[in-house]
């Protein structure tokens, strides 16, 4: 039955049903049951926003916390997943990734290649991405582009509940390692989900909108904008197709490429930095393969090159807006 | 002279649509309409549709905008006699209210959909109308009850009407117990009995026609009679094509042509349609399903099931989309060549394999006479 | 009855030789391969060592993982992956354990238990915590090995696992092999404690520290750990000070070791005459059995070269495969 649920109650499902479907998926984390070896509750957080709540009380021992120790525990979960059990390590905000890095593009994305095929690494690292709650700069990064660049990792950023539990299901029964990343400020976007378990494909971008005057490519949070951005349009009668790319790596160009060759205007919306990211790969894709079909200069919408800010004036003037998409899209009209 | 004014309203195609956007009149003001015309384009978050005159008229207003979202039952327009004054109409436009958008509202407080339990399966199924006559929809392969959003209310104008999610499809649960026609026959017996009903007109659609037909061997006191719609089960022959690639595609780019094999209009296929069985494919246990089904439907030749239903002398009413692709129409001209008198058949033209939704307002009308 | 006192009976104890020799000629042959400039990247040497792979795989079955150094040779040898297929790999060849793909740094067999060489230093302790945690999942009794150098030791990673193994109780043992020298830097100039048992009690775990060069000092201590963390007594921490009779790679002058320290240790602390000379001792093998071993070992490696001479290079379809299971 579908009905509306919450961007994090879809994750909770997701790993709920998994966890049920299968004792060799374990989940673990810091704070993620929240609680243990402490005299109150147990599962007292279940997760620093709550995401991983009452997980604890149906699994018990396949959910666990794990001491600060990123590096022993990401590393632990890939270890355990060369072994055949389908971890799910959290790396509580991707801003921390530096300290476990290693594990992650090393070792995990490097074994099967590495070892001349005989491995197979089926650990989830879920993370949380994106600005938006004033966390400031360590706590609010869009890292997607380091890990997509890594030849052996696999990338997902849903923008909506419905994507999110079907990307997380389909990321735990995925082979290769996947980093899904969770935008932190799409916790609370309400959706219609299936009670049901079910999975969306790798490299299917979703076509919200189709309008055929020009092309918005977005993911994560950049989707709801990029949707309003179209809205504001269309009263100005120029209609948008909106794409939402979903996966990162590996990545559907062929309906980005579709839409560019019908609308021959592009513009690509992204949270994270503008120097080598999402953006500009896409760009540059398009460029290379549908240049005969721009009639002009591809635009990128992207936050500035600096850390995140925080007070709330400049993280709101960092984060890309409705307003400067729809203003791409027009300079694109010039 | 109110009674001269007919409202146009934004329709209700299924249980949960509660709003639509007009996409486009097809008719200026001033028009004449006739029973049946098309007059607005609308289009759903679940389907596109067109609404169609019931009345005839002279079209005074379009009140609805292109491009704008209305709640189901607005105002989009007037039809009235040349000899209604515009002051009548203008009050009359002023005047109205949506019905049912109170806070008592007795309709928002009967659910949409319900949920039992068959042979320890959860089914979803709709109930709407009321009355001693029962009428039973059954959809087709890799459809669910939302395949008679057209005609639900229609048909519940007159009579109780149930439709149910078959086993493995829409929300019913995903497994078949027994992944036969004769099984899900036996599975629709029971869910009749628990839903306290003990005989039904049974109108089945495509697969859901075998499955009615084939309630006559397995539970032939709950029959009352038979509507056969693109059914399968009166011949051999079955677009194999079709149900291979149901099955097989994955992607929105291969699964919309298969989808388009459906209907006489391909434009119906929009992404939403798409968009939706994709949803319904990707759940854990349809595939499993729907590949057990298709071989099922595919195995060899199929058998016939009409002549049994024929021989059983209850009343039965076939009807065909002229372009249906997926079944051949020769199968009901067929029956209506036979000049058996137990058996009515009619075609339509402008329809394909989906006939109950792209000539539903004909449909809903022989039904219900048939039923009658 | 023959009168054994040694902890192994004859035909064990001739398999373990046979490992540590073949580890010693397989090595000493790279070594000479490497400076006709025949192998490509790098080498890491594991000759000198041998005592402390063959002391503690000889307790494991093929089920329990290990996750080794870059110097890594001799715990694939030891854990039983195939020579011919290492000799192939180090050589860049298709038909190399790792299709070539690898090379010696990250030699893997993954069907053997052994989870890869690992040319990250410290990389590999939470792997093993990884294997530990599987085992411990499913009940089986299996353990898991990672196997650190003196230098490693150091890293957060290694630390980080020793915190972690405690808390969760893991069946894994962490193997600092302590040759004394991190590439270049003196193990008493780069570590804190005076014992890696202080180390170990530092993480809540026993520590033991043996002669890695005494075969039965590490069979020995090894056996009462790894018997510990099948039970589920916990991890545990050994320390094997041991020699490297060749540098930190092939190619390094060695200029960090003291004149003549080479040629005292293998004259004085090789692992391999040692052994010897206790079993022989011992009465339970005799010269001509250990020289017959000798033979065949040479063959083996012999072959292994020149097989793997003649063995095809990968080609460039071969370049992009295997980077995922499916994409």
């Amino acid at each position: 039955m579908a009905r509306i649920i919450s961007f994090k109650e879809a994750i909770n499902e997701a790993l709920d049903q998994e966890m049920t479907r299968d004792s060799s998926v374990i989940v673990m984390g810091e704070d993620i049951v929240g609680g243990t070896g402490s005299p109150g509750e147990d599962d007292a957080w279940g997760g620093a926003l709550g995401v991983t709540k009452g997980l604890y009380g149906k699994h018990g021992n396949q959910i666990m916390d794990t001491p600060l120790s990123e590096s022993a525990y990401v590393g632990a979960a890939i270890g355990a997943a060369a072994c055949g059990m389908r971890p799910v390590a959290e790396l509580m905000f991707v801003d921390f990734m530096g300290v476990c890095f290693d594990q992650i593009y090393n070792q995990a994305a490097k074994f099967k290649y590495m070892f001349g095929g005989k491995a197979e690494t089926p650990v989830v690292i879920r993370t949380m991405v994106g600005a938006g709650i004033r966390a400031a700069a360590q706590h609010s990064q869009m890292l997607t582009a380091i890990f997509t660049h890594i030849p052996g990792l696999k990338v997902v950023c849903p923008s909506n509940p419905y994507d999110a539990k079907g990307l997380l299901i389909q990321s735990i029964r995925d082979n290769d390692p996947v980093i899904f990343c969770e935008h932190k400020s799409l916790y609370g976007v309400e959706g219609e989900v299936s009670e049901e378990s079910y999975v969306i494909p790798f490299a299917e971008a979703n076509v919200l909108r189709d309008g055929g005057d020009a092309t918005i490519v977005a993911y994560g949070m950049m989707v709801g904008k990029a949707l309003d951005a179209a809205e504001t349009l269309a009263k100005e009668g120029v209609e948008c197709d909106v794409i939402d790319l979903r996966t990162l790596s590996p990545i559907d160009m062929e309906t980005v490429l579709e839409s560019v060759e019908n609308t021959g205007r592009l513009v690509v919306v992204d949270e994270a930095n503008p120097r080598c990211s999402i953006a500009t790969d896409v760009s540059a894709q398009v460029a290379q393969q549908a240049f005969k079909s721009l009639k002009a200069q591809i635009e990128m919408v992207t936050a500035p090159h600096t850390p995140v800010p925080f007070s709330p004036t400049l993280e709101d003037l960092y984060i890309p807006s409705a307003e400067q998409i729809a203003d791409a899209v027009r300079k694109t009209h010039n | 002279m109110k009674q001269n004014i007919i409202p146009i309203l934004m329709p209700k195609w299924g249980l949960t649509m509660e709003e639509g956007q007009v996409n486009e009149w097809l008719v200026i003001e001033g028009a004449e309409i006739s029973v049946g015309d098309e007059i607005i384009e609308v289009e759903t978050d679940k389907i596109s549709g067109v609404v169609e005159a019931t009345d005839t008229g002279l079209l005074r207003r379009c009140l609805a905008k292109n491009a704008t979202i209305y709640p189901v039952k607005s105002l989009l327009g007037v039809l009235a006699d040349s000899s209604v004054l515009d002051a009548e109409i203008e009050t009359f436009i002023e005047a109205y209210k949506i019905p049912d958008s109170g806070e008592d509202d007795t309709e928002e407080s009967i659910p949409q959909y319900m949920f039992t339990e068959v042979d320890g399966l959860r089914v979803r199924y709709a109930d709407r109308g009321s009355g001693d006559s029962v009428v039973l929809l059954l959809h087709g392969f890799g459809g669910d009850l939302d395949n008679w959003l057209f005609n639900l209310d229609a048909l519940a104008d007159k009579h109780r009407v149930l439709a149910l999610d078959l086993p493995g499809h829409g929300e019913s649960g995903k497994t078949i117990p027994e992944p036969s026609i004769s099984g899900l026959a036996k599975f629709v017996g029971k869910f009749l009995e628990v839903v306290g009903v003990p005989s039904a007109h049974i109108v089945g659609h495509s697969m859901g026609g075998g499955i009615a037909m084939q309630m006559v061997t397995e539970c032939p006191e709950s029959v009352k009679s038979l509507g056969l719609i693109c059914s399968s089960g009166l011949g051999p022959e079955i677009n194999s094509d079709y149900l291979q690639g149901f099955v097989e595609t994955q992607s929105r780019r291969e699964l919309k042509p298969v989808l388009q094999q459906l209907f006489a209009d391909e434009s119906l296929v929009n992404r939403q349609l798409v968009e939706g069985v994709l949803k319904y494919k990707r759940l854990d246990g349809v595939d499993a399903v729907l590949r057990t089904l298709s071989a099922t439907l595919l195995s060899g030749t199929q058998t016939i099931l009409s002549d049994k239903a024929i021989d059983s002398g209850k009343a039965i009413l076939v009807i065909w989309g002229e372009q249906d692709s997926i079944i051949p129409v020769a199968y009901a001209q067929k029956l209506a060549d036979s000049g058996n008198s137990s058996v009515e058949v009619e075609t339509f033209d402008s329809a394909g394999h989906m006939v109950q939704m792209e000539r539903a307002n004909d449909v809903n009308r022989r039904l219900l006479e048939f039923l009658c | 009855m023959n009168d054994n006192p040694l902890p192994l009976n004859r035909d064990e104890l001739l398999q373990v030789y046979q490992t540590m020799r073949t580890i010693r000629e397989f090595e000493e042959r790279l070594h000479v391969e490497f400076s006709r400039g025949d192998i490509p990247g790098f080498v890491h040497l594991y000759a000198g060592e041998e005592a402390s792979a063959a002391g503690i795989m000889t307790h494991l079955r093929q089920e329990d993982r290990i996750a080794s150094t870059h110097r890594g040779h001799g715990h694939c040898i030891a854990k039983g992956v195939d020579v011919k297929g290492m000799m192939a790999e180090i050589f860049g060849k298709k038909s190399g354990v790792c299709a070539g793909k690898g090379g010696s740094m990250h030699i893997a067999d993954l069907d053997k238990g052994m989870m890869g060489a690992n040319g990250i230093l410290g990389a590999g302790a939470p792997l093993a915590c990884g294997a530990a945690l599987a085992a411990k999942y499913r009940d089986n009794g299996d353990i898991a090995i990672s196997f650190v150098g003196d230098g490693a030791s150091n890293q957060g990673t290694f630390l980080e696992s020793l915190n972690l193994a405690s808390i969760w109780n893991l069946p894994v043992i962490f193997v600092v092999e302590n040759n004394g020298y991190a590439e270049s830097t003196s193990v008493d100039w780069a570590v804190a404690c005076d014992s890696y048992v202080d180390r170990a009690s530092g993480f809540g775990m026993p520590g033991v520290t043996v002669d890695g060069t005494d075969f039965f000092a590490v069979y020995e201590a090894a056996g009462e750990i790894i018997r510990r963390a099948r039970e589920g007594g916990g991890p545990s921490l050994l320390e094997c000070k041991m020699i490297r009779f060749f540098g930190h790679f092939e190619g390094d002058a060695q200029t960090y070791r003291a004149s003549g320290e080479v040629d005292d240790i293998r004259a004085n602390r090789d692992c391999l005459k040692s052994f010897s000379k206790t079993v022989t001792t011992a009465g339970v093998l005799s010269q001509s059995d250990l020289e017959a071993c000798d033979a065949a070992v040479l063959g083996l490696i012999d072959e292994a070269v020149s097989t793997a001479k003649a063995a095809k290079l990968p080609t460039k379809a071969d370049l992009l495969t295997d980077v995922y299971v499916n994409y």
